[in-house]
This record gives C-alpha cells, sequence and structure tokens, in this order.
C-alpha cells in the first residue's frame, strides 16, 4: 500500500500525515508540487493541511495550477483514490475536484480545537470501518472552514450518498463551529473516489495526543 | 491600460466580514448603514491597446482565477 502526500509551499501537515500513514504500516512518499506526475504505484493520494502559498487570493486558489495538479486530475479521472485534508479540502474544491467551496469561519475567528464529528454516510471506502451516527473525536484548524453550496448543489450531495461527516457534540446533536451549511465537515465525488474534510484525522492517531479516532478512519483507506 | 477587478460574495451568501463590519459601524453609533458587503480590488496594469481585447482577458482571469464563481461574483472596470 503506497500513500504519496502533496507539499506545495506553505504546506505543513505533509509530514503528520506521512507519521500517521507509517504508524498504518503504509509505504509513504511526499511529492513536491512540481512533479508532473503521480508515481504509478500510488494507492492513495493525499492532498495534505497547511496554508499552501500563504492563502494568498483564497485558500488553495494558488496551489490549483501547480504542475501536479494536472496529474492530480487525471489520476482522479482514473478512478484513483484522493483525500484532501483541511486545506488539501479547500484545493480540491478550488479545483473542481469536490463540489462548493470553504468561506471564512462565520465568526470569523480561527478555530483550533477538538470536535466531534457524526457518521453521516459510510457507503465509501474513507469511512466503511465505521458505522453512521457513530461520534469521532478529531481536531480541527482553520479560519475559512465555513463549507458552502448552494440548495441544488445541497440536494445533489444528499441524493448520492456524499454528505460523510458533520459537525456535532459528544451525544451526536447537530454543533456547528464555524457556519457550514448543514453543519458539514467532509464530503466525497458522487463517483466516491474523492474525499475532502476540515477536521484533521492524521493529529488524531494516539491517545496521548488526546483521540485516536483517526486511525479507524484512514485504515479504511488501507484495505485492498 | 489598467483593470479594475472587484470581487464580492454573491448575494445571498452570508459575508460575515460584512456583518461585523456593519455591527462595529453601529457601535459607533452610524446606525443609519443599512448593509455593508466587505470585498476586494485587484488593480492589473495591462499590456494591451484593445479595450474589448483588454475585458475579454480580465474575464477568464476572473472565472480562472481572481474570482470563485461558487461563491463570488466580480465586476470589471477597463481604464485606458
Amino acid at each position: 500500500m503506497k500513500v504519496a502526500i502533496l507539499q506545495f509551499p506553505g504546506t505543513n501537515c505533509e509530514y503528520d500525515t506521512q507519521h500517521a500513514f507509517k504508524s498504518l504500516g503504509a509505504e509513504t512518499e511526499v511529492l513536491w508540487h512540481k512533479s508532473q506526475n503521480i508515481p504509478s504505484d500510488t494507492n492513495l493520494l493525499i492532498v495534505a493541511g497547511g496554508f499552501s502559498y500563504g492563502d494568498y487570493l483564497r485558500s488553495g486558489a494558488i496551489a490549483k495550477f501547480s504542475p501536479v495538479m494536472q496529474a492530480v486530475k487525471e489520476y482522479a479521472a482514473n478512478g484513483g483514490k484522493v483525500l484532501g485534508i483541511c486545506n488539501g479540502f479547500q484545493v480540491l474544491t478550488e479545483a473542481g475536484l469536490l463540489p462548493g467551496a470553504l468561506k471564512r469561519n462565520e465568526h470569523l475567528h480561527f478555530l483550533s480545537q477538538h470536535h466531534n464529528l457524526k457518521v453521516i454516510s459510510n457507503n465509501n471506502i474513507f469511512l466503511e470501518k465505521l458505522e453512521n451516527n457513530d461520534v469521532v473525536n478529531i481536531p480541527i484548524a482553520h479560519h475559512d472552514g465555513n463549507y458552502y453550496i448552494n440548495e441544488e448543489g445541497l440536494k445533489d450531495l444528499y441524493e448520492n450518498d456524499q454528505v460523510l461527516l458533520k459537525y456535532c457534540d459528544k451525544e451526536g446533536h447537530s454543533s456547528n463551529p464555524n457556519g457550514s451549511v448543514d453543519a458539514i465537515a467532509g464530503i466525497c465525488n458522487k463517483e466516491k473516489n474523492v474525499f475532502g474534510l476540515m477536521p484533521h484525522p492524521e493529529r488524531a492517531m494516539e491517545m496521548i495526543l488526546g483521540s485516536n479516532d483517526g486511525v479507524k478512519m484512514l485504515q479504511g483507506f488501507l484495505q485492498a | 491600460m489598467k483593470a479594475i477587478v472587484n470581487v464580492f460574495l454573491k448575494a445571498g451568501v452570508l459575508d460575515s466580514q460584512g456583518k461585523a463590519v456593519q455591527h462595529a459601524l453601529s457601535s459607533l453609533h452610524f446606525s443609519h448603514v443599512n448593509d455593508v458587503r466587505v470585498g476586494k480590488q485587484i488593480i492589473l496594469k495591462l499590456d494591451e491597446t484593445d479595450v474589448i481585447k483588454a475585458k475579454e482577458d480580465v474575464i477568464k482571469m476572473c472565472e480562472e482565477l481572481l474570482a470563485n464563481t461558487v461563491i463570488e461574483d466580480y465586476e470589471i472596470e477597463i481604464i485606458s
């Protein structure tokens, strides 16, 4: 199992992500954004978190023109699995690989805290190790995590089972930290091979960090 | 030639910064301010003499990069 992790100027979660996947037994490679190709033995491509290009203009707006992104689009179009975490989610929406957009948090504050998430659909490789309505505790750290999609797009997301995770409290009741439409924290594309979420499962891999719920999430990708 | 591009959140997309500014203005007793929209202005110097061609180019720039048309609208002013 080979996991390739994209690195743009300003990415800062690539090594945490690498550590997380190594701990699950995966082979990993950090891939600089100038690369024109995705290694052919890649089973999972991660667009890691951080502040690509300093979030200039809009989060993820400039990264989408990096040389590697053309290869990412081809990889995804051929059914390759892609996971965007935090800034990676922003990059994937900017690149049109996932629907919607991430706006500035409604109350305008940067959020850095643990938050509970409810599994809305486990009908995908990412969350199939979890049950629907399971609550997981995963850190969030973002300024632009306010997910927006218009009504029509939202209807499509629900109809195609693309809403994966929502922000909630310990009991699973809705608790929206950033103003996201329907408290959505993570989605996937129609084909269910491109995934994006604002929370950081790679930061919840062992109890000493406050939660190991990220293990169950990332493990989903590691089955053949 | 110069192009001035104004980018704003679409009507109907909540502008939290605008709301915060409006709230601050109202605490300064400018209570007659009904609505505030915060956007960004991008000023481009263009090596182009044809106004129509320049505008076409800037529209492409907005669609591809300068605005995210999922959430934002843009206005272009060309100054020759």
